[in-house]
């Protein structure tokens, strides 16, 4: 190319003079990005086939009556409209899913709180202390854990067993559908090991100044704790919070195993993943399932922006 | 990052607390660590147990120790549980090797390399980490359907080589912003190209994060239950929990001990993993706020 720029004026056609310069350009645009986009192929190639295009065909579908064996049927907002007026599922499921939210992650969000900040205190033992309590979040999606928790909750299991000691004698936990959501709590709770250690680490950022200078002055532990360390840890509790509801909203496991996927007994663990994969995976109904996947999507992205919203009032970031 | 945070505290800041007081504290974290692990010993114990002593005892110490549930529970459905943890290994392997190379891929690209749409690009990805898998479901099951896959255990792989874990691939951003840039860039001028950058500097520098996404992917698809419940519906292609729950199934109630010892058996490799690597994962935890 740099041949043609010394040639003469006139010894190259316009054209071929500016095809020159297009392509050059084109070329010095290719090697700018190509290296990038080369790197980026796998994840485009998921991102479109795995992702987007699957996102919005279940967006179609769920406007469709789809059983996988004939091809979909439009129903407009029929989905919608059963599941918001006419499904007792739903509901339950809702019902179920809520109450496991609500009385999941505060527990469990306390508990790795008060534990985070008994082991910040420069003890003795803290790596095999953090390694003891953060266990059980790591086994704790598996099947054997929920096995585990079945049988630990058993009418003739080894919880009423203790309790029979004290000379308590325990209802059958799984099979009543009152206390039933409540084992699964307790399940969730046990496993508050990965917010814990995200509060130690947040705990570590609060300079150890502040608190001297408070006590200098007189301050209390509890007036400390809920002048310092509370605020200052408040961009930390937010970001647990936020996590563990969404993950709360989308627990399986342990209520599949524990209830043999039914959700029973009388729907007391139906939890909404769970009703999602029996209309999709049990009964066929994928158009349905489907709308039930945009509403879990929409209630999610409700709270989220709910939490972001509301955070700018509670959560203190440092500027 | 964590010990040398520990390491900097003012000494002050132990010697001044008296001793009755972290008494009573490490008092209180032994009895609550007791409360954490009992279950979970508890479990190992009851497979050791002779069957008729399972639920007589709380305790946690076997009057005398039996591994014929271990014998037992291994064979104890049509396919024996040899087969099942053959079938998690590769599924699990082969993750490991996806995630690692697609979401490195990525990251650099994101991380280190200029290009028109980068931002954007960027935005997306992490615009698909609030995405519920639910959503995505149904259409690439019956994709995955209709490609013959189902029964294979493509539909749980493949993904991953395509950096469908986003999670890591930000993860890895995150480690790769903090490798020096004079590093690439004076490579760059002695005319390495994008690929030798990426394999001679970036992965030899990033083996601490790389390592924690392998050990992380390796735990997690062991653990995982929902995407083999949906993909695999052959006995013979079942992965270790779903031979699990199906051995609860056929076992109900009868045979404790040996649902007890397979259970245990399917916690080693994850119980494994955590003693040895620790560290990494508490500090994946830490850094970035992975959810388990």
């Amino acid at each position: 190319m740099s041949n043609a720029m010394r040639t003469p004026a006139g010894a190259i056609s316009v054209e071929r003079y500016q095809g020159a310069v297009a392509e050059g350009r084109f070329r010095r645009l290719w090697n700018a990005n190509a290296p990038g986009y080369l790197f980026l192929l796998p994840w485009l190639l998921g991102f479109f086939g795995l992702t987007l295009g699957p996102a919005l065909i279940s967006l179609y579908l769920s406007f469709t009556d789809f059983d996988m064996l004939q091809s979909p049927r439009w129903v407009g907002m029929a989905n919608y409209v059963r599941i918001a007026t006419a499904d007792p599922k739903f509901s339950a499921a809702m019902h179920v899913t809520l109450t496991y939210v609500v009385f999941s992650v505060p527990f469990k969000l306390t508990f790795a709180l008060l534990v985070a900040m008994a082991l910040n205190r420069g003890l003795r033992g803290l790596t095999f202390y953090r390694a003891i309590f953060y266990l059980p979040s790591l086994l704790g999606g598996s099947v054997a854990i929920a096995v585990l928790w079945r049988q630990l909750f058993a009418s003739d299991g080894l919880v009423n067993a203790a309790l029979s000691q004290f000379g308590i004698e325990g209802p059958s936990w799984i099979s009543h559908p009152n206390y039933s959501i409540y084992t699964l709590v307790a399940l969730s709770v046990w496993q508050f090991g990965s917010p814990m250690i995200i509060f130690l680490a947040g705990l570590r950022q609060i300079p150890q100044d502040m608190y001297e200078a408070a006590s200098l002055d007189g301050a209390s532990k509890f007036r400390q704790f809920y002048k310092i360390t509370l605020p200052l840890l408040t961009p930390v509790i937010f970001f647990n919070a936020v996590v563990q509801t969404i993950d709360a909203f989308k627990a399986f496991t342990p209520a599949f195993i524990i209830s043999g996927g039914t959700g029973g007994p009388i729907n007391s663990t139906l939890f909404y993943t769970l009703y999602l994969y029996q209309e999709a995976f049990g009964n066929f109904r994928m158009g349905y399932a489907s709308a039930l996947a945009w509403i879990l999507v929409l209630i999610i992205a409700v709270f989220t922006a709910f939490s972001f919203l509301t955070s700018r009032y509670w959560v203190h970031y440092d500027d | 990052m964590t010990a040398s945070v520990t390491a900097a505290r003012p000494p002050s800041d132990i010697t001044k607390r008296s001793l009755p007081a972290s008494l009573i504290i490490h008092a209180l974290l032994i009895a609550a660590s007791l409360l954490m692990v009992y279950p979970l010993l508890w479990m190992v114990s009851a497979s050791v147990r002779p069957e008729t002593e399972i639920f007589s005892s709380t305790s946690l110490i076997p009057s005398s120790i039996d591994f014929s549930s271990y014998a037992r529970g291994w064979v104890g459905l049509d396919v024996s549980f040899g087969r099942f943890f053959w079938n998690s290994l590769v599924i699990s392997l082969l993750v490991v090797t996806g995630n690692v190379i697609a979401c490195s891929l990525t990251a650099f690209a994101f991380a280190r390399l200029r290009f028109a749409g980068r931002n954007f690009w960027f935005a997306i990805m992490l615009g698909t980490l609030m995405i519920p898998y639910h959503v995505t479901l149904i259409p690439q099951y019956v994709l995955f359907l209709n490609l013959g896959w189902v029964n294979t255990i493509l539909p749980l792989v493949v993904p991953k080589f395509l950096a469908s874990d986003a999670f890591f691939i930000f993860l890895m951003v995150q480690f790769f912003r903090g490798i020096p840039r004079e590093l690439d860039e004076a490579a760059m001028m002695d005319g390495c190209s994008a690929w030798r950058i990426y394999w001679k500097i970036m992965l030899p520098l990033s083996l601490p994060v790389l390592a924690t996404a392998a050990i992380f992917s390796f735990i997690w698809t062991w653990d995982d239950f929902f995407g083999p419940l949906i993909y695999l519906n052959d006995m013979n292609t079942y992965t270790i929990q779903l031979g699990l729950r199906t051995f609860v199934d056929s076992t109900s109630a009868s045979d404790w001990g040996g649902l007890f010892a397979m259970s245990t058996l399917t916690l080693v490799p994850v119980f494994f993993f955590f003693l040895f690597f620790q560290r990494l994962l508490i500090e994946g935890i830490a850094t970035t706020g992975m959810k388990r």
